[in-house]
């Protein structure tokens, strides 16, 4: 919640803050338009807006997970590390209550620390030392070194002068000390606004772990093993099914048996989410390679079919008319007009197919592979690994995006005509 | 037999409601090779489909079309078209749309480069014929279409409003290279348009249909295209006749679309 608040003002205060610092003095012709509030085409990205926010996202990583990387007045308040001390009030039989204290030193999990050593006190109850990890809690039998055990009736009645009793719980400056229904204190230290690194590593966690499975590999395969092997099965499953499915949709655009046999085939095959095929393809192929690449050639058959098809029908018929009408054969009229027309359709499909393929990759790994993106971070998260987790999310969406780059270049290139008829 | 002859065409298209359109009946007609003939008439007198009948992309229910004594049954390179748009290859540079027709034929550029060039300066496009003709104006896209058309040498051209959507100014211009290229190369031309005075500049012989059913209700030979071709077209609009002829097609047109509108009134 506190982190949304932080968002929410950081947008806003930064929005004011870049209004009135940065003046933009160009008069090109949008700047000039007085009517942008509806015109679609006068909005272009700020790319100010574009920066502070990656940034922001960054910071608030950072802040929020004590990093080294942002600056330590930046960082919310961490947990409680150190000595802490509280005292108990103990009865029991035939004596009158007394008090003692309790000093936790709480360490940092992972570190080795030694149990504070404090004088014994006087009065029956006697001081007690433990230790306790930062965003654990851990009980304390204070009753065992006391003059009177369990069996003479010990009872602790109050911490730090407020009275407990089983359920209960004090709230003190260094943490909660609760009691268990046996009545054994329960101290939990305070655990402050970080997260802790098994839930959210801090960015260096993330970056040096990158680093070490770069070079080390997990999972007896490199890194780049994992995500090779991904992109592989992508461009292969991608590949056989444009080979398949580009033929088809042509088909499909120019005979009306084949756009009566295969209509319902597609059109069945269109909404079924690939995800859904899993199973199924686990069973018939297991979880090997073959059974991925069919997927993926499943995943992307039905979307190159319907972009080639579209394609087609996408001619306008007057181009056509006037290839005819300059001689050119059937066959021509394939080669020269049909196919270069429906080239921007399949573009557009093959940048579809691909972005569905890599998530489709990516999700049955997870549910089962030998090597792989999705079967890298779902071992981790079982070990709760959260950096190799972390890591290989942002990973995926760096290779996803690349992939999307390179299909808008590549169709830049090669469709040029493309929206331009 | 040499020419184009269209003998007692009748077009009847069956609607899915039951009801049947008769978009032409019993239309005759001889055009003399190396004619040029302009068709003019109001909306729905079947003048397109006329012109794609004659350019094979639609078979009569009756009658038949013949050129050079065959019989007309589908596109050929024989007839060329002229569209009003949205004909040219965007993935082809000009001179690969203007050779496209001497291409598919399997000439080699031997054979065709020469005349595709020269079509290109005729057309005024020869410092154009790298560029994509997605950057060309709709004038230059126009001219690409008629150096196409002619680089592929047919004996007739057929031409659907082939000015239709270019400015006035631009029109003028294409209306003279029409004429010249017309002189030039001597092939029939067939000219399907709205505008009266475009019919009256372009049509040696002037046709006037009629629509419900669509026939041709009047027929004109005329002496502006021959005056135009040496001549500047706005000097033919002053010649006396120019003026009359033009208030009495317009006349006539306004009559059969008052017609239609009345009918269309008096049904409703």
């Amino acid at each position: 919640m506190i982190v949304f608040v932080l968002y929410a003002a950081i947008f806003v205060a930064s929005f004011f803050i870049v209004k009135f610092v940065v003046q933009t003095a160009s008069t090109d012709y949008t700047s000039l338009k007085t009517v942008t509030f509806g015109d679609e085409s006068a909005v272009t990205p700020n790319r100010i807006a574009s920066v502070i926010s990656v940034l922001t996202i960054f910071l608030l990583w950072g802040a929020f997970t004590g990093s080294s990387m942002v600056p330590g007045f930046l960082h919310a308040p961490g947990p409680f590390k150190g000595d802490a001390t509280f005292t108990y009030t103990a009865e029991a039989e035939g004596v009158d209550p007394d008090d003692a204290t309790v000093t936790v030193r709480v360490f940092e999990v992972g570190t080795e620390v030694d149990v504070p050593v404090v004088e014994p006190g006087d009065g029956w109850a006697l001081n007690d030392a433990d230790t306790v990890g930062a965003w654990r809690s851990g009980l304390i039998r204070v009753d065992k070194n006391d003059a009177f055990g369990r069996s003479e009736g010990h009872k602790i009645v109050a911490v730090n002068g407020q009275p407990i009793a089983p359920g209960q719980s004090v709230q003190t400056e260094f943490g909660r000390i609760g009691m268990s229904p046996k009545g054994t204190l329960n101290f939990e230290p305070a655990k402050g606004w970080q997260m802790e690194p098994i839930w959210l590593p801090p960015p260096e966690a993330v970056i040096s772990r990158l680093g070490e499975i770069a070079s080390d590999g997990y999972r007896d395969s490199t890194l780049w093993e994992h995500l090779g092997y991904s992109l592989f099965r992508v461009i292969v499953g991608f590949f056989f099914g444009a080979l398949v499915g580009i033929p088809l949709g042509y088909a499909m655009g120019l005979s009306n048996w084949f756009r009566g046999w295969f209509d319902p085939i597609v059109e069945f095959m269109r909404p079924v989410p690939p995800l859904a095929l899993i199973p199924l393809v686990i069973i018939w192929a297991g979880i090997g390679e073959t059974g991925k690449i069919i997927l993926l050639f499943l995943a992307a058959l039905w979307i190159m079919a319907i972009a080639a098809r579209a394609g087609v029908s996408g001619v306008n018929i007057t181009k056509v008319h006037a290839a005819y009408s300059l001689g050119a054969s059937k066959f021509q009229i394939m080669r020269h007009v049909i196919v270069p027309n429906s080239l921007p359709e399949i573009f557009t499909g093959a940048r579809v197919a691909m972005g569905v393929c890599w998530g489709t990759v990516v999700a049955a790994e997870l549910v089962a592979a030998e090597k792989g993106a999705g079967m890298m971070i779902m071992v981790a998260s079982k070990f709760q690994l959260t950096d190799i987790v972390i890591m290989g999310i942002i990973l995926i969406g760096i290779i996803g995006f690349g992939i999307d780059i390179l299909m808008r270049i590549a169709e830049k290139r090669l469709v040029p005509w493309k929206g331009r008829s | 037999m040499s020419g184009l002859s269209i003998e007692n065409l009748s077009m009847r298209f069956d609607l899915p409601n039951g009801t049947s359109v008769q978009a032409l009946k019993d239309v005759s007609l001889d055009i003399a090779e190396g004619e040029i003939m302009s068709v003019l008439g109001p909306s729905g007198c079947g003048k397109t489909t006329l012109l794609n009948i004659v350019a094979g992309f639609l078979a009569p229910t009756e009658g038949q079309v013949v050129l050079n004594g065959h019989r007309v049954t589908g596109p050929d390179a024989e007839r060329g078209m002229v569209f009003q748009q949205g004909a040219l290859f965007e993935w082809m540079d000009v001179r690969s749309n203007v050779s496209f027709g001497p291409r598919m034929a399997g000439k080699s550029e031997a054979q065709w480069g020469q005349n595709v060039d020269h079509l290109l300066d005729v057309v005024g496009l020869r410092d154009f014929k790298e560029k994509a003709v997605f950057e060309l104006s709709g004038g230059m896209q126009q001219r690409v279409a008629l150096a196409r058309c002619l680089a592929n040498e047919p004996d007739v051209i057929l031409m659907d409003e082939p000015l239709g959507a270019l400015d006035a100014l631009t029109r003028e211009k294409m209306q003279s290279l029409v004429l010249k290229l017309w002189k030039e190369t001597g092939k029939t031309i067939i000219l399907i348009t709205h505008s009266v005075e475009e019919a009256l500049l372009l049509g040696e012989r002037l046709l006037v249909m009629a629509p419900r059913p669509g026939r041709i209700h009047k027929e004109y030979h005329l002496p502006f295209a021959d005056l135009g071709v040496n001549a500047d077209l706005r000097e033919v609009k002053k010649h006396p006749e120019f003026a009359e002829r033009r208030e009495e097609i317009l006349g006539m047109i306004w009559d059969m679309e008052e017609e239609i509108m009345g009918r269309a009134e008096a049904t409703s």
